[in-house]
């Protein structure tokens, strides 16, 4: 089973230190929400994570070998991520742009068989956008593109997920939807996800474990109900947070 | 976009429309021949009618295909590379170099055959001095690339305006023709061809790559591929396109712009389609272009560049409007 783990991990971005010796390892079936405020540097540790750009020191390690020792086929066939911000230059169709998911598992001539288009044909149906095949992705709105983008890394089928708040531009029921996407990946596919998040209340719901990110290289990580408290969140954001207790749980209210 | 089901037949269609230009831009000039004749004159080599078709016509056509095809496949790979629909093959100032070297060779009076070799040599010296200059060790950064390559293109503009401007009068015609680009004196060397099989059998390899650096670089990181060296590799396949070309007809212009994009309205944004069509297309055009530029004021002959341009141009901004009426 594929995991991926941070060992003693240093980064920073331009002189801000994202996390000091950050020690986590993602395993299958764990659900991992990272919460913090805006530019604590979540996207760079995503980044870092997914092998994108290098850590001051530590690794990272996929299957037990560091990331940036793997050729990036390698790598893709294991772990995809939905990048925060998704542009489309080119006028490709959505089917073509859905398709692209298969690319690491294809060889230089192959072309794309009847399974990987069905592949693609689900993930498409998956995210809402049936019947838009054809549509050039160039015009789609920011929420469609952003769905069509879930819908591309559904279908690289990467054992390990990294989401940069894939909510983002999305509507209520589109957001469940997302999330409950992730939530069967993880739990019937055993495959794990980490998910940048700005709503405490979906990582609520959804995650098995958090990580937080205080800035100054301060994090910490652990089950879901360890971490999230009110003590924590008002730390995280700097604000006072109230609580309320539902049916389904315990929610999470900025207060006053 | 016309359905999936037509490419195919499509890119049929452009390669017997390719043969028969040639064809027919050989039958065609300041001596037409009829369908007959021409048949006689092409099994007649030693023929005065034999001579003109396979000593000057046919040469010059397969010249023009060539380079339309070298031009058309450049502006593709240097759209990708920059992710901008707007670049074509001389934007990183490849021909720039080209031309000075040319310009420079005709003021010292350098025989005609060796033109060609100064054109390569120009060119070779521009591509290796914008890749040294953009490369760096970072990540791939396209941006400085772009800025690297036009800077590089200006300052060559300005010593070819100082080549023109300090020629004799009697010099600067030919010197214009060549920097509107013109078929009149082409070639075609047998090494060109190996350059342009060899990157078409390159790039529809890459095909899929391509399509997926098109989306950006993380996006094709993430997708697995090394894009540093993939992004490099079409930086010089493209410049080495775009150099043979320049070396044998000049700088002609909008082909490599236009051809990618009129392809693209055609038949989409997937390489492994969008090559082979903009390449056969560009083939196709440059020879009617030229067919065009020897005969429209006959005997008075044309820079091809000229004629590119004025078909081109409108051709282009009908397709575009009708595009976007259909709402693509």
């Amino acid at each position: 089973m594929t995991s991926l783990a941070c060992q003693s991990l240093d980064v920073s971005i331009a002189g801000k230190n994202v996390c000091s010796s950050l020690d986590i390892e993602l395993k299958p079936k764990q659900f991992w929400g990272l919460l913090g405020p805006n530019g604590i540097g979540k996207t760079t540790l995503l980044k870092c994570m997914a092998g994108l750009s290098a850590p001051d020191s530590g690794t990272v390690l996929l299957e037990n070998q560091a990331i940036g020792k793997l050729p990036r086929r390698v790598i893709a066939r294991l772990l995809g991520m939905l990048q925060q911000h998704t542009v489309y230059v080119f006028d490709a169709s959505v089917l073509e742009t859905a398709m692209t998911g298969r690319h690491p598992h294809l060889s230089y001539w192959e072309r794309e068989g009847p399974q990987d288009k069905q592949k693609a044909l689900d993930a498409i149906r998956d995210v809402d956008l049936a019947g838009f095949e054809a549509r050039s992705v160039t015009s789609l709105s920011g929420g469609e593109a952003r769905r069509l983008a879930f819908a591309s890394l559904m279908v690289q089928e990467p054992a390990i997920l990294l989401l940069d708040e894939p909510t983002n531009h999305l509507d209520m029921k589109h957001q469940v939807r997302i999330m409950n996407q992730v939530e069967s990946q993880v739990t019937r596919a055993q495959r794990c996800a980490m998910i940048a998040l700005h709503d405490v209340n979906l990582a609520a719901r959804y995650c098995s474990h958090i990580l937080m990110l205080f800035g100054d290289g301060d994090w910490q990580a652990g089950p879901v109900d360890e971490l999230l408290n009110l003590e924590n969140l008002e730390r995280l954001y700097q604000c006072p947070v109230e609580t309320l207790q539902t049916p389904a749980g315990k929610r999470f209210l900025p207060g006053g | 976009m016309i359905p999936t089901t037509l490419r195919r037949s499509l890119l049929l269609l452009l390669m017997l429309m390719s043969v028969g230009s040639i064809f027919f831009a050989s039958a065609t000039g300041s001596v037409t021949l009829g369908w007959s004749e021409w048949l006689a004159a092409i099994q007649n080599s030693g023929s005065q009618h034999g001579e003109l078709i396979w000593r000057l016509r046919l040469p010059r056509a397969m010249a023009a295909w060539v380079v339309g095809a070298m031009l058309a496949m450049s502006g593709c790979l240097m759209q990708v590379l920059l992710r901008n629909p707007l670049a074509d093959p001389y934007v990183l100032g490849v021909s720039g170099g080209a031309a000075f070297a040319t310009l420079l060779g005709m003021v010292f009076g350098v025989a005609v055959g060796f033109l060609p070799w100064l054109a390569i040599l120009g060119a070779l010296v521009s591509i290796l001095l914008v890749f040294g200059l953009a490369r760096g060790t970072g990540p791939w950064s396209g941006t400085r690339l772009l800025l690297t390559g036009v800077v590089t293109a200006s300052g060559w503009a300005a010593l070819i305006s100082l080549i023109l401007s300090l020629s004799p009068d009697n010099s600067l015609r030919g010197m214009l023709f060549w920097l509107m680009g013109d078929l009149s004196y082409s070639t075609l060397p047998l090494w060109s061809l190996v350059v342009l099989a060899g990157s078409f059998v390159l790039t529809l390899a890459l095909a899929r790559s391509l399509n997926v650096l098109a989306m950006g670089e993380t996006t094709a990181r993430l997708l697995g591929e090394p894009t540093r060296h993939m992004l490099w590799l079409v930086y010089l396949l493209a410049s080495i396109l775009t150099a043979t070309a320049v070396s044998i007809a000049g700088s002609i212009g909008f082909v490599g712009l236009i051809v990618p994009h009129l392809m693209r309205l055609l038949v989409g944004s997937d390489h492994r389609i969008l090559i082979p069509a903009a390449t056969l297309f560009g083939g196709l055009f440059l020879v009617l272009s030229d067919t065009l530029a020897r005969t429209v004021l006959s005997p008075q002959q044309l820079p091809v560049g000229v004629i590119t341009a004025l078909l081109g141009v409108p051709l282009f901004l009908l397709l575009l409007n009708r595009a976007r009426l259909k709402g693509v």
